[in-house]
């Protein structure tokens, strides 16, 4: 009896026997529906959260004045005189020094208060260059941002946080309007897009409260003093998450350099890099993941089980059956493939439709909750080769039994 | 399932003081097949000797057979007699090679069968025996000619071959017309006048039918005895088991069994000119 011959009556018993073969395919189904839903969702929300990262800026080093010792904790430069400053920005900048540092942005912060005709608002007042866009992730939602001629002309312009406008100037548009800052008139060009409060306490500032300048306008014109030259802060990003670390070595590299200092350990800035949120964030998510995949993967077993229990009521409710093949010639081997068969055949069968059930909900479930469903191609592969598995491991079991049953015993029982 | 110890001896296909000698002289008087088998190849359809079977129930050893040996020609109609517990249904199973015997030999078809593993006797079963059964045995889901095709599906015969195979026996029993019923919906005689196709498809050496009437009215009886004779004509060896005197004088020759042992109408008695 060839294979050809073995995948018919196999086949044909799948059809004939339909109910039994509906629930059976409906067990494995939902064991693969679970499994592509549950994953897709711990995937989803893992890929919302990095991405919600992402936004704020990661691959993201900031490096800040000061050195951490391991006795006293940080220790501030000598005087108020930052020892960063806009000269070791533009120096990480270069791409000869620095390959794998994509953006660099230098900040210096002071807080001011902000007037707009009648209205008295204080904020952040953040010097910096245009690529604080980038390296902040923030975009401009009218206006425009900080161009290079604003740096070389000091330009007296000002981008506002979507909250500081609002304060100042309330639903009127704030571009082209005038905001005395620090007693100098600054003209608004531009509005910040609003990322929402972090709702993190950890986090310094609002970010929609703030008011962006030129570094430039903001070291000669706006903060004066001992920081004419120096910033509070260079933010560095790498070309991407994998180069974090290359980008470390070579901003420390390049500064331990300019700095004049020999030993890494006398360093008088200090580099943060900002993953340990992101590793946090991800690993909680990996948890939820592996929980949702572990519950899915139980829902599996059982549906494994269930498989493997029909089969075996099958092979009982067909004794006489499998006692008559076996008296007009089958082999064992025969009977043991067309169980062998049936079983793939169903296990396939139910895995092809959990992957089609899955991707229909995870089409149809984010329309009714907040989460995102993401499709993962290993997870749906790997849930149709459980099937087709479960239904040839849980297969073999009912099949060598009903292989191994005597003819004769088979056709006298009722 | 007890594996038989291989009798010590035991000759090859071909020789043996346990088989009558086989010389050319002979096949003159052995009756031609319909099957077109050259008629030097035609030995005793069945020769048993000294066949015991012994099935052990725990401590509880119980002997179905106590050592029956007889023979069966070629084209012979043989019934096997006797009441229940007799043994006849243990001689049936080990005739129809659903079942070895604990010791002795049995060689259908000049093949020794007792020592032969499962999927020999898979395939002897496959190619020399045709089985009739009390219960028809039919599968409820397949059509008439699908249940009469299913032996040679396991013979590896392709499918167009089955099909033509199939209708020709189906005609033969006088259901061409019955093809694509389902045996729901045939009546008993026709579900077992379906079995007697199947059982004629692959053109065996034996046909083997347990209490084929057991089960019918007498009008369907009667009809399914008619057939088994008119196969008899026409050249078959049919082995007929029955506790049914009246169905068994159907046959040539009955071979009466009790108590695990043949006491009339073995070859030696039929060679005696008993009827």
């Amino acid at each position: 009896m060839n294979v050809l011959e073995t995948f018919r009556t196999g086949l044909e018993a799948v059809v004939t026997h339909r109910l039994r073969s509906g629930l059976t395919i409906l067990g494995i189904m939902i064991g693969i529906t679970a499994v592509i839903l549950t994953v897709g969702l711990g995937e989803g929300a893992q890929q919302q959260v990095s991405s919600e990262i992402t936004a704020l800026g990661s691959n993201l080093l900031t490096i800040s004045p000061g050195s951490t010792t391991s006795s006293s904790g940080i220790r501030g430069g000598f005087g108020t005189a930052s020892t960063l400053t806009l000269a070791n920005a533009t120096a990480l900048d270069s791409k000869t020094v620095a390959p794998d540092i994509g953006a660099v942005a230098p900040t210096s912060s002071e807080s001011e208060s902000l007037v707009a005709g009648t209205t008295n608002w204080t904020t952040t007042v953040v010097g910096t260059w245009p690529s604080w866009l980038t390296v902040r992730g923030r975009s401009i939602t009218q206006g425009r941002f900080i161009a290079g001629h604003d740096l070389t002309t000091r330009a007296d312009v000002v981008v506002l946080g979507s909250t500081t406008a609002e304060e100042l100037f309330g639903a009127r548009d704030p571009v082209g309007q005038t905001v005395t800052v620090a007693g100098l008139p600054m003209s608004v060009i531009g509005v910040l897009n609003t990322v929402g409060s972090s709702g993190d306490s950890s986090s310094t500032s609002d970010q929609d409260d703030q008011a962006i300048v030129p570094i430039t306008t903001a070291s000669t014109q706006l903060f004066g003093g001992t920081t004419r030259n120096s910033v509070s802060d260079i933010l560095v990003q790498a070309t991407s998450s994998s180069t974090l670390s290359a980008a470390y070595q070579e901003a420390n590299a390049e500064l331990l350099s300019l700095h004049g200092i020999t030993t890494p350990a006398d360093a008088d800035y200090t580099i943060t890099p900002e993953t340990s949120l992101v590793s946090t964030a991800t690993s909680v998510d990996k948890t939820l993941t592996v929980l949702l995949g572990g519950i899915a993967g139980i829902s599996l077993l059982v549906g494994g089980i269930g498989v493997m229990n029909i089969m075996l009521v099958s092979v009982t409710e067909r004794i006489r059956e499998i006692g008559l093949r076996k008296a007009l010639g089958a082999t064992p081997r025969v009977i043991r493939r067309q169980f062998l068969v049936e079983a793939s055949v169903l296990g396939l069968l139910g895995g092809v439709l959990g992957v089609g059930l899955g991707l229909l909900g995870a089409w149809i479930l984010p329309h009714f909750i907040s989460d995102p469903i993401r499709i993962s191609a290993a997870a749906t592969a790997g849930a149709i080769v459980v099937a087709i598995g479960i239904g040839v491991a849980f297969g073999v079991y009912p099949a060598g039994r009903a292989a191994k049953l005597p003819p004769i015993d088979a056709l006298r029982s009722e | 399932m007890t594996t038989p110890e291989r009798p010590t001896g035991s000759p090859a296909i071909g020789g043996g003081a346990a088989r009558p000698p086989l010389t050319l002289d002979d096949t003159s008087e052995v009756w031609l097949e319909p099957t077109g088998r050259h008629p030097a190849l035609d030995r005793p359809v069945i020769e048993v000797d000294e066949v015991r079977k012994t099935y052990s129930n725990g401590s509880l050893e119980v002997e179905a057979l106590r050592g029956v040996s007889f023979g069966i020609q070629s084209g012979e109609y043989v019934a096997v007699m006797g009441p229940s517990g007799s043994g006849k249904s243990t001689l049936m199973h080990i005739l129809g090679c659903l079942d070895v015997p604990t010791s002795g030999s049995f060689w259908l078809a000049g093949e020794d069968v007792s020592t032969m593993s499962e999927d020999e006797l898979a395939h002897v079963r496959n190619r020399r025996i045709g089985f009739v059964f009390q219960q028809f045995n039919l599968l409820a889901s397949l059509s008439a000619w699908r249940n009469v095709e299913l032996p040679l599906i396991y013979a590896g015969i392709d499918r167009s071959a089955r099909k033509e195979r199939a209708l020709a026996a189906l005609d033969r029993v006088g259901l061409g017309d019955r093809i694509e019923h389902r045996p729901g919906e045939l009546s008993g005689g026709q579900q077992q006048r379906v079995a007697v196709a199947r059982a004629l498809v692959t053109d065996p050496d034996l046909i083997l039918a347990d209490e084929p009437t057991g089960n019918l009215d007498s009008v369907s009886a009667r009809d399914v005895l008619d057939l088994l004779e008119e196969l008899h004509r026409s050249g078959r060896t049919i082995v007929l088991i029955t506790h049914d005197a009246d169905v068994a004088t159907e046959a040539e020759r009955v071979m009466r069994i009790r108590d695990g042992e043949i006491f009339e109408g073995d070859l030696a008695d039929s060679a005696a000119g008993l009827p």
